[in-house]
Order: C-alpha cells, then structure tokens, then sequence
C-alpha cells in the first residue's frame, strides 16, 4: 500500500509518504522488540506477521533469503533481521531506523533492572528465587544444544567437532573466537580440497 | 580506559557470534567473567534468567549490564555507566551493522557461492560445540552449589535442573513458565 501511495502521488506527498514510514517502520519493530518471546520461530513468526503478511513491505520469498542470510551471519539474530529489511526498504537511514526499534526496549528494560539488580539480590527472598532460577535456565541451554546438533545433522562420524569444541573451551579454557576462525578455515579448506575430489 | 575496553570487547563479541543468540552465550561468559571480570558466574547466569524472561536477546542484555556494571565498579558515577551501557551496547550491534551493510551493498550475490557455504557448513557442527561449552561452563559451584558445602542446595539445584530439562525437551512446557516453576521452588526450598 506504501508503495502505491508514493509512485501515484506528487512530491511534497512523497516526502509526507516517507516521513511516515520512518515512524511506522520505528514504531513496527519497536513493538517486535518489545514483543519478542523467547525461541527462533516465535520471534520469527512475529516478525514475519508484521513485516510480510500485514505491512507487505517484503514479499515471502525475499523475507526466507532475509531470514537465511541473518541466521548464518554473526551477531543477535534479530537484530539482523531488522538491519536487513531497513536496509533493503531505505537504505542506512532505514536500517538505523529498524535497528533502533528493535534495540531500544530491550537496552531500557535491562537498563531499568540493571539499576536496582543489585539492592534486589540483597534482599534474602529474591535471592532465593534466583538461586532456583538458575539450575533451570542451565537446563533451558542444555535443551536446544541437543535440539541443534539434531538440527544440524551431526552423526558419529562428525560427532568429534562439536565435542573437541566443547571440552577446548570449557576445560582449556580456549577462547571461543580462535576455534570459530578455525572452523571457518576447515570449512573452507575442506570445501576446496577434500570435497571436488570425491 | 573502560569505555574503549567495553567497545572492543563487546565488538568482538558482535564479529563473532555466530549460530544465534545461545550460541553466543560461551564467547560472551569467556569475555565478561573469565578475562575481564565484570561479573561473577552466578551475575552471569542471572542475567540469562533475565533475558529468559524480558524480551532481550541474551547479547543485548549483557551489554547492557555489563557496561553498567563495568563502569559503576571502577568508580564512576551512575550517568557514566549508563554511558557504558550504551557504548557495549552500540558496540555489539556495530559489527552485525557493517557485515548486512556489505551484504546489501556488494555480497548479496556472492551469499550463495560454494566458498561461503563450506564455510557455514564448518562452523555449524562447531555452533554445536559453543553451545555445549555454554552449558558446561554454566555447570558449576555458584549455580548449583556443592554436596560438600550446602547438600541440600545441591541436591534440590540438581531437581530443578532435571525438571526443567525433561520438562522441555519432552514434555514441551513453556520455558518461561518453567522458570516461575523453578523460582517458586527456589522461594519455598531455597529461603
């Protein structure tokens, strides 16, 4: 419907069109950021509810490429959703614009609890509280590291990475950044040299 | 200079997190409680429990906090370390701003070649790993405590984390819900 507007209308409504879509497209990821539950495919299907289906600002098969380039990107996985849309609808103005919707309730929420989070674990009941709370969210990580090695196809003969990963980190003490440097080399090495020769 | 600490650190914590907000989970504790001790091991999973709850991704509400905090504990007061938040916070972002930037501009084309999906295909099975590093690191004294120290902690820790798991993985119960679960059990067992 934007789109119509600004190719059948003049000038001065053209800028009128534009001014109101850095508000709306504000105002359309601020509530995705706002709204956000936890879980990919709940953030995912907000996301795709709001930017596809109801403000048509994507079309379908360019959200799924959006969506697969965000996801094998490095960063917050939302975030770079919204990069991508505002870059494709407007440029950095438009990606500035989405990036900061999306950003902003997340900074003030944590921002607010930041600034009483330690008088609160002074007080002994909510101490408590958190002191249940965090066996269960290790639990809640434990969770999706089985559902994506699933995911990913990890089998007995591939088995060995993630494990060598895992202990290198957790027991070594190897920053994480040195093993994903490596494993983006051997990933490109192995696609070079070991797979045309099969 | 905390602030240029902050944003190098929480830059490299952009760069390089790859596979989704979880798997960023070990490079961001590696960075924050291992080397530069911003926070303790029981903050840091608190802050998880946080982001569980709120909408914030994890990255997000580590920044956040960590700037917070960072800045708060060298000293200064609470206008600067809302300038820290905002620095880690910009810092994490800065990174993912550049890369869609190029990818938009110039690589869009190049997203589908063979050499860009040998590298994803490597790094997936090693997200895999991070993820692992992630909770392995997690399980540890502050979080669940020691039979040696406090048995009964521990052993109640080591239901709730059980529960949560089976519950989950299984049963498919609401992972916020299983959360006020466990803080209801923590207020009843762990007062």
């Amino acid at each position: 419907m934007e789109k119509d507007k600004i190719t059948t209308t003049d000038n001065t409504q053209i800028s009128a069109a534009k001014d109101n879509f850095y508000k709306e497209a504000f105002k359309t990821f601020f509530k995705i950021g706002a709204s956000t539950l936890n879980g990919r495919h709940t953030q995912l299907q907000i996301i795709q509810e709001e930017i596809v289906e109801k403000r048509k600002w994507i079309p379908q098969e360019e959200f799924t490429d959006i969506v697969a380039i965000a996801q094998s990107c490095p960063g917050i996985f939302t975030v770079n959703i919204s990069l991508l849309i505002g870059f494709k609808l407007r440029k950095t103005p438009g990606a500035i614009c989405t990036c900061l919707g999306t950003v902003l309730p997340s900074f003030l929420i944590i921002l607010a609890i930041t600034l009483f989070f330690h008088q609160f674990m002074d007080v002994p009941w909510i101490a408590a509280i958190f002191r249940g709370v965090r066996p269960a969210v290790v639990a809640l990580i434990a969770v999706p590291t089985f559902m994506l090695a699933k995911e990913s196809h990890i089998t007995l003969s591939n088995c060995w990475i993630p494990i060598i990963t895992a202990l290198l980190i957790w027991l070594l003490g190897v920053n994480p950044v040195f093993v994903i440097i490596a494993a983006a080399i051997g990933g490109y090495l192995y696609g070079k040299f070991i797979k045309p020769t099969e | 200079m905390i602030y240029l600490e902050l944003f190098y650190t929480f830059f490299i914590i952009g760069l390089f997190g790859f596979g989704g907000d979880n798997s960023m989970l070990s490079l961001i504790q590696t960075e924050t409680v291992q080397n530069h001790h911003w926070l303790s091991s029981a903050d840091f999973t608190n802050i998880v429990a946080v982001s569980q709850m709120t909408p914030a991704p994890v990255g997000i509400s580590s920044a956040t906090y960590c700037g917070y905090t960072a800045v708060h504990n060298a000293g200064m007061n609470g206008m600067m370390a809302v300038l820290g938040s905002v620095t880690a916070t910009i810092a994490i972002i800065l990174p993912s701003f550049i890369i869609m930037l190029l990818i938009c501009r110039m690589f869009f084309k190049y997203m589908n070649t063979s050499i860009t999906q040998s590298i994803i295909a490597g790094l997936r099975p090693v997200v895999v790993g991070l993820l692992a590093a992630a909770t392995l690191l997690l399980c540890n004294v502050d979080n669940f405590s020691q039979p040696s120290i406090n048995p009964w902690q521990f052993f109640i820790s080591l239901f709730i984390f059980l529960a949560t798991f089976i519950g989950t993985m299984w049963m498919k119960i609401n992972p916020i819900r299983m959360i006020l679960y466990a803080a209801f059990a923590g207020l009843i067992l762990l007062y």
